[in-house]
Protein backbone atom coordinates (compact mmCIF):
# COMPACT_ATOMS: atom_id res chain seq x y z
CA UNK A 1 0.00 0.00 0.00
CA UNK A 2 1.14 3.49 -0.44
CA UNK A 3 2.15 5.90 1.51
CA UNK A 4 -0.70 8.28 0.49
CA UNK A 5 -3.00 5.40 1.21
CA UNK A 6 -1.84 4.77 4.74
CA UNK A 7 -1.94 8.56 5.30
CA UNK A 8 -5.78 8.29 3.98
CA UNK A 9 -6.44 5.27 5.80
CA UNK A 10 -5.12 6.63 8.84
CA UNK A 11 -7.08 9.66 8.68
CA UNK A 12 -10.28 7.55 7.92
CA UNK A 13 -9.66 4.86 10.84
CA UNK A 14 -12.15 6.28 13.52
CA UNK A 15 -14.97 7.91 10.78
CA UNK A 16 -15.01 4.05 8.79
CA UNK A 17 -15.64 2.01 12.08
CA UNK A 18 -17.86 4.13 13.20
CA UNK A 19 -19.47 3.63 10.11
CA UNK A 20 -19.18 -0.05 9.83
CA UNK A 21 -21.19 0.18 13.16
CA UNK A 22 -23.75 2.12 12.44
CA UNK A 23 -24.57 0.64 9.22
CA UNK A 24 -24.57 -3.14 11.10
CA UNK A 25 -27.39 -1.83 13.27
CA UNK A 26 -29.39 -0.47 10.14
CA UNK A 27 -29.07 -3.93 8.65
CA UNK A 28 -29.76 -6.03 11.27
CA UNK A 29 -33.30 -3.25 11.84
CA UNK A 30 -33.79 -4.17 8.30
CA UNK A 31 -33.47 -7.82 8.51
CA UNK A 32 -35.44 -7.98 11.67
CA UNK A 33 -38.36 -6.01 9.93
CA UNK A 34 -38.34 -7.80 6.75
CA UNK A 35 -38.96 -11.54 8.66
CA UNK A 36 -35.52 -12.89 7.72
CA UNK A 37 -35.25 -13.99 11.02
CA UNK A 38 -38.01 -15.79 11.40
CA UNK A 39 -37.16 -19.43 10.69
CA UNK A 40 -41.14 -19.97 10.25
CA UNK A 41 -41.15 -17.14 7.72
CA UNK A 42 -38.20 -18.30 5.52
CA UNK A 43 -40.18 -22.06 5.71
CA UNK A 44 -43.13 -20.61 3.87
CA UNK A 45 -41.36 -19.07 1.55
CA UNK A 46 -39.55 -21.99 0.88
CA UNK A 47 -42.99 -24.22 0.83
CA UNK A 48 -43.19 -23.97 -2.72
CA UNK A 49 -45.39 -27.60 -3.17
CA UNK A 50 -47.15 -25.82 0.29
CA UNK A 51 -48.85 -23.19 1.65
CA UNK A 52 -46.42 -20.48 -0.45
CA UNK A 53 -45.81 -16.86 1.45
CA UNK A 54 -43.84 -15.12 -1.50
CA UNK A 55 -42.95 -12.01 1.61
CA UNK A 56 -38.94 -13.19 1.36
CA UNK A 57 -39.44 -12.82 -2.54
CA UNK A 58 -40.40 -9.07 -1.80
CA UNK A 59 -37.11 -9.06 0.80
CA UNK A 60 -35.49 -9.54 -1.84
CA UNK A 61 -36.75 -7.36 -4.67
CA UNK A 62 -37.22 -4.61 -1.82
CA UNK A 63 -33.25 -4.48 -1.53
CA UNK A 64 -32.10 -5.12 -4.52
CA UNK A 65 -34.35 -2.23 -6.32
CA UNK A 66 -32.55 -0.12 -3.83
CA UNK A 67 -29.00 -1.27 -4.02
CA UNK A 68 -28.89 -2.24 -7.80
CA UNK A 69 -29.42 1.66 -8.58
CA UNK A 70 -27.35 3.18 -6.22
CA UNK A 71 -24.96 0.55 -7.16
CA UNK A 72 -23.68 2.20 -10.30
CA UNK A 73 -23.79 5.80 -9.20
CA UNK A 74 -21.43 4.10 -6.65
CA UNK A 75 -19.34 2.75 -8.18
CA UNK A 76 -18.35 5.85 -10.50
CA UNK A 77 -16.60 7.34 -7.73
CA UNK A 78 -12.78 6.94 -7.88
CA UNK A 79 -12.69 6.08 -3.94
CA UNK A 80 -15.29 5.59 -1.15
CA UNK A 81 -15.92 8.38 1.23
CA UNK A 82 -13.92 6.64 4.05
CA UNK A 83 -11.37 4.50 2.73
CA UNK A 84 -9.00 4.75 -0.70
CA UNK A 85 -10.23 2.41 -2.48
CA UNK A 86 -13.12 -0.17 -3.19
CA UNK A 87 -13.07 -3.45 -2.57
CA UNK A 88 -15.14 -5.34 -4.22
CA UNK A 89 -15.52 -9.15 -5.15
CA UNK A 90 -13.21 -9.80 -8.57
CA UNK A 91 -14.73 -11.93 -11.25
CA UNK A 92 -14.49 -15.51 -10.48
CA UNK A 93 -15.76 -19.07 -12.46
CA UNK A 94 -19.24 -20.49 -12.03
CA UNK A 95 -17.72 -23.66 -10.88
CA UNK A 96 -18.29 -26.67 -9.10
CA UNK A 97 -17.42 -24.91 -6.13
CA UNK A 98 -20.15 -22.30 -6.49
CA UNK A 99 -22.78 -24.79 -7.36
CA UNK A 100 -21.64 -27.29 -4.22
CA UNK A 101 -21.48 -24.21 -1.67
CA UNK A 102 -24.97 -23.04 -2.98
CA UNK A 103 -26.33 -26.65 -2.46
CA UNK A 104 -24.86 -27.15 0.90
CA UNK A 105 -25.95 -23.65 2.13
CA UNK A 106 -29.63 -24.28 0.56
CA UNK A 107 -29.85 -27.12 2.67
CA UNK A 108 -28.46 -26.07 5.89
CA UNK A 109 -31.13 -22.92 5.46
CA UNK A 110 -33.87 -25.19 4.55
CA UNK A 111 -32.79 -27.05 7.54
CA UNK A 112 -32.32 -23.97 10.29
CA UNK A 113 -34.22 -21.15 8.94
CA UNK A 114 -32.41 -18.77 9.37
CA UNK A 115 -29.03 -17.64 7.34
CA UNK A 116 -25.97 -15.74 8.56
CA UNK A 117 -27.22 -12.11 9.01
CA UNK A 118 -30.43 -13.07 10.67
CA UNK A 119 -28.90 -15.87 13.02
CA UNK A 120 -26.81 -12.66 14.71
CA UNK A 121 -29.33 -10.26 14.96
CA UNK A 122 -31.64 -13.00 16.24
CA UNK A 123 -28.87 -13.82 18.52
CA UNK A 124 -30.25 -11.22 20.43
CA UNK A 125 -32.66 -12.86 21.80
CA UNK A 126 -30.63 -15.22 24.04
CA UNK A 127 -32.29 -18.22 22.65
CA UNK A 128 -30.52 -21.17 22.43
CA UNK A 129 -31.72 -22.18 19.02
CA UNK A 130 -29.49 -18.90 17.64
CA UNK A 131 -26.82 -19.70 20.05
CA UNK A 132 -26.22 -22.73 18.74
CA UNK A 133 -26.93 -21.83 14.98
CA UNK A 134 -24.50 -19.19 15.50
CA UNK A 135 -21.71 -21.87 16.86
CA UNK A 136 -22.23 -24.38 14.32
CA UNK A 137 -22.29 -21.54 11.90
CA UNK A 138 -18.62 -20.58 12.77
CA UNK A 139 -17.55 -24.29 13.35
CA UNK A 140 -18.59 -24.64 9.74
CA UNK A 141 -16.77 -21.75 8.42
CA UNK A 142 -13.62 -22.37 10.43
CA UNK A 143 -13.74 -26.28 9.06
CA UNK A 144 -13.77 -24.63 5.77
CA UNK A 145 -10.73 -22.70 6.37
CA UNK A 146 -8.95 -25.46 7.88
CA UNK A 147 -9.71 -28.12 5.06
CA UNK A 148 -8.65 -25.78 2.67
CA UNK A 149 -5.59 -24.77 3.72
CA UNK A 150 -4.52 -28.46 4.45
CA UNK A 151 -6.16 -29.83 0.86
CA UNK A 152 -5.33 -26.55 -1.33
CA UNK A 153 -2.67 -24.81 0.64
CA UNK A 154 -4.48 -21.41 -0.35
CA UNK A 155 -7.55 -18.93 2.22
CA UNK A 156 -10.27 -19.68 0.00
CA UNK A 157 -13.86 -18.80 1.44
CA UNK A 158 -14.92 -15.29 0.64
CA UNK A 159 -13.09 -11.89 1.06
CA UNK B 1 -52.27 -16.05 0.76
CA UNK B 2 -51.11 -17.77 3.79
CA UNK B 3 -48.89 -14.65 6.05
CA UNK B 4 -47.76 -12.63 3.52
CA UNK B 5 -45.91 -9.60 4.97
CA UNK B 6 -46.01 -7.37 1.90
CA UNK B 7 -45.30 -4.22 3.43
CA UNK B 8 -42.62 -5.22 6.17
CA UNK B 9 -41.28 -7.34 3.90
CA UNK B 10 -40.16 -4.14 1.44
CA UNK B 11 -39.42 -1.97 4.38
CA UNK B 12 -37.14 -4.52 5.80
CA UNK B 13 -35.82 -5.05 1.90
CA UNK B 14 -34.97 -1.72 1.68
CA UNK B 15 -33.14 -0.74 4.62
CA UNK B 16 -30.92 -4.08 3.76
CA UNK B 17 -30.37 -2.23 0.15
CA UNK B 18 -29.82 1.11 1.72
CA UNK B 19 -27.05 -0.46 4.27
CA UNK B 20 -25.40 -2.38 1.81
CA UNK B 21 -25.48 0.75 -0.43
CA UNK B 22 -24.06 2.86 2.39
CA UNK B 23 -21.39 -0.01 3.10
CA UNK B 24 -20.20 0.69 -0.39
CA UNK B 25 -20.59 4.02 -0.45
CA UNK B 26 -18.99 4.80 3.06
CA UNK B 27 -16.44 2.22 3.68
CA UNK B 28 -16.05 0.89 0.34
CA UNK B 29 -16.53 -2.96 1.62
CA UNK B 30 -19.18 -5.76 0.64
CA UNK B 31 -22.10 -5.97 2.23
CA UNK B 32 -21.91 -9.73 2.36
CA UNK B 33 -22.28 -11.13 6.24
CA UNK B 34 -20.83 -14.82 5.68
CA UNK B 35 -17.61 -12.74 4.39
CA UNK B 36 -17.80 -10.48 7.07
CA UNK B 37 -18.38 -13.10 10.05
CA UNK B 38 -15.13 -15.55 8.32
CA UNK B 39 -13.23 -12.23 8.19
CA UNK B 40 -13.63 -11.91 12.07
CA UNK B 41 -12.99 -15.79 12.60
CA UNK B 42 -9.89 -15.15 10.72
CA UNK B 43 -8.45 -11.72 10.34
CA UNK B 44 -6.29 -10.55 7.65
CA UNK B 45 -4.76 -7.25 6.07
CA UNK B 46 -6.80 -5.24 8.30
CA UNK B 47 -10.22 -5.91 7.88
CA UNK B 48 -11.12 -7.58 11.52
CA UNK B 49 -12.09 -4.37 13.74
CA UNK B 50 -14.32 -2.79 10.83
CA UNK B 51 -16.02 -6.57 10.41
CA UNK B 52 -16.11 -6.99 14.63
CA UNK B 53 -18.19 -3.37 14.54
CA UNK B 54 -20.10 -3.88 11.99
CA UNK B 55 -21.15 -7.64 13.63
CA UNK B 56 -21.68 -6.40 16.39
CA UNK B 57 -24.35 -3.75 15.21
CA UNK B 58 -26.43 -6.64 13.80
CA UNK B 59 -26.58 -7.52 17.09
CA UNK B 60 -27.32 -4.09 18.53
CA UNK B 61 -29.86 -3.82 15.75
CA UNK B 62 -31.65 -7.12 17.12
CA UNK B 63 -31.80 -5.17 19.96
CA UNK B 64 -33.37 -2.23 19.41
CA UNK B 65 -35.83 -4.15 17.53
CA UNK B 66 -36.95 -6.01 19.94
CA UNK B 67 -36.83 -2.84 22.47
CA UNK B 68 -38.67 -1.12 20.16
CA UNK B 69 -41.74 -3.50 19.47
CA UNK B 70 -41.63 -4.76 23.24
CA UNK B 71 -40.59 -8.20 22.80
CA UNK B 72 -37.53 -10.60 22.23
CA UNK B 73 -37.31 -12.92 18.77
CA UNK B 74 -39.71 -15.73 19.35
CA UNK B 75 -38.96 -19.39 17.50
CA UNK B 76 -41.29 -21.89 17.47
CA UNK B 77 -38.78 -24.19 15.54
CA UNK B 78 -39.52 -27.55 15.41
CA UNK B 79 -35.76 -28.73 15.46
CA UNK B 80 -33.56 -30.57 18.12
CA UNK B 81 -30.22 -29.51 18.56
CA UNK B 82 -28.79 -32.15 16.35
CA UNK B 83 -30.98 -30.52 13.21
CA UNK B 84 -29.87 -27.06 14.39
CA UNK B 85 -26.06 -28.13 14.78
CA UNK B 86 -26.14 -29.97 11.38
CA UNK B 87 -27.82 -26.67 9.53
CA UNK B 88 -25.76 -24.01 11.00
CA UNK B 89 -22.48 -25.95 10.12
CA UNK B 90 -24.01 -26.53 6.52
CA UNK B 91 -24.46 -22.54 6.31
CA UNK B 92 -21.61 -21.80 7.49
CA UNK B 93 -19.37 -23.97 5.11
CA UNK B 94 -21.21 -24.04 2.29
CA UNK B 95 -21.35 -19.88 2.53
CA UNK B 96 -17.66 -20.13 2.31
CA UNK B 97 -17.09 -22.75 -0.63
CA UNK B 98 -19.60 -20.90 -2.68
CA UNK B 99 -18.25 -17.40 -2.01
CA UNK B 100 -21.06 -15.56 -0.33
CA UNK B 101 -24.69 -16.07 1.10
CA UNK B 102 -28.09 -14.64 1.18
CA UNK B 103 -26.70 -10.95 0.99
CA UNK B 104 -23.56 -11.56 -0.68
CA UNK B 105 -24.72 -12.93 -3.38
CA UNK B 106 -28.31 -12.07 -3.21
CA UNK B 107 -28.14 -8.71 -2.89
CA UNK B 108 -24.68 -6.92 -3.96
CA UNK B 109 -24.25 -10.18 -6.21
CA UNK B 110 -27.23 -10.08 -8.06
CA UNK B 111 -27.38 -5.85 -7.92
CA UNK B 112 -24.23 -6.38 -9.97
CA UNK B 113 -25.99 -8.48 -12.93
CA UNK B 114 -23.61 -11.30 -11.95
CA UNK B 115 -24.60 -14.43 -13.37
CA UNK B 116 -22.53 -15.96 -11.35
CA UNK B 117 -24.93 -14.82 -8.24
CA UNK B 118 -27.94 -15.44 -9.99
CA UNK B 119 -26.71 -18.43 -10.17
CA UNK B 120 -25.94 -19.35 -7.07
CA UNK B 121 -29.23 -17.89 -5.23
CA UNK B 122 -30.99 -19.97 -7.43
CA UNK B 123 -29.36 -23.28 -6.73
CA UNK B 124 -29.78 -22.16 -2.59
CA UNK B 125 -32.84 -21.54 -3.42
CA UNK B 126 -34.25 -24.70 -4.98
CA UNK B 127 -32.46 -26.63 -2.68
CA UNK B 128 -33.64 -25.04 0.19
CA UNK B 129 -36.95 -25.83 -1.33
CA UNK B 130 -36.36 -29.38 -1.46
CA UNK B 131 -34.98 -29.72 2.40
CA UNK B 132 -38.21 -27.88 3.10
CA UNK B 133 -40.64 -30.32 1.23
CA UNK B 134 -38.62 -33.17 2.24
CA UNK B 135 -38.56 -31.75 6.13
CA UNK B 136 -42.33 -31.75 5.52
CA UNK B 137 -42.68 -35.62 4.28
CA UNK B 138 -40.60 -36.38 7.36
CA UNK B 139 -43.59 -34.48 9.58
CA UNK B 140 -42.49 -31.07 9.78
CA UNK B 141 -40.53 -31.82 13.04
CA UNK B 142 -36.68 -33.04 12.43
Amino acid sequence: MSTKADATAARFSVKRLVSALGIGILFGIGLAISGMTQPSKVFGFLDFFGDWDASLALVMGGAIAVHLTTRRLILRRSEPIFDSSFRVAGRLPIDGRLLAGAVLFGIGWGLGGVCPGPSITALSSGAWQMLLFVGAMCGGILLFQVTTKLWLGDGGGTT
Amino acid sequence: MHNFTPWSALLGGALIGLSASLLLLLNGRTAGISGIVAGVLNPRGGEFTWRLLFVVGLLLGGVGYSVAVGQSFQFDLERSGTAIGIAGLLVGFGSQLGNGCTSGHGVCGMSSLRVRSVVHVCTFIATGALTVYLVRLLGGVL
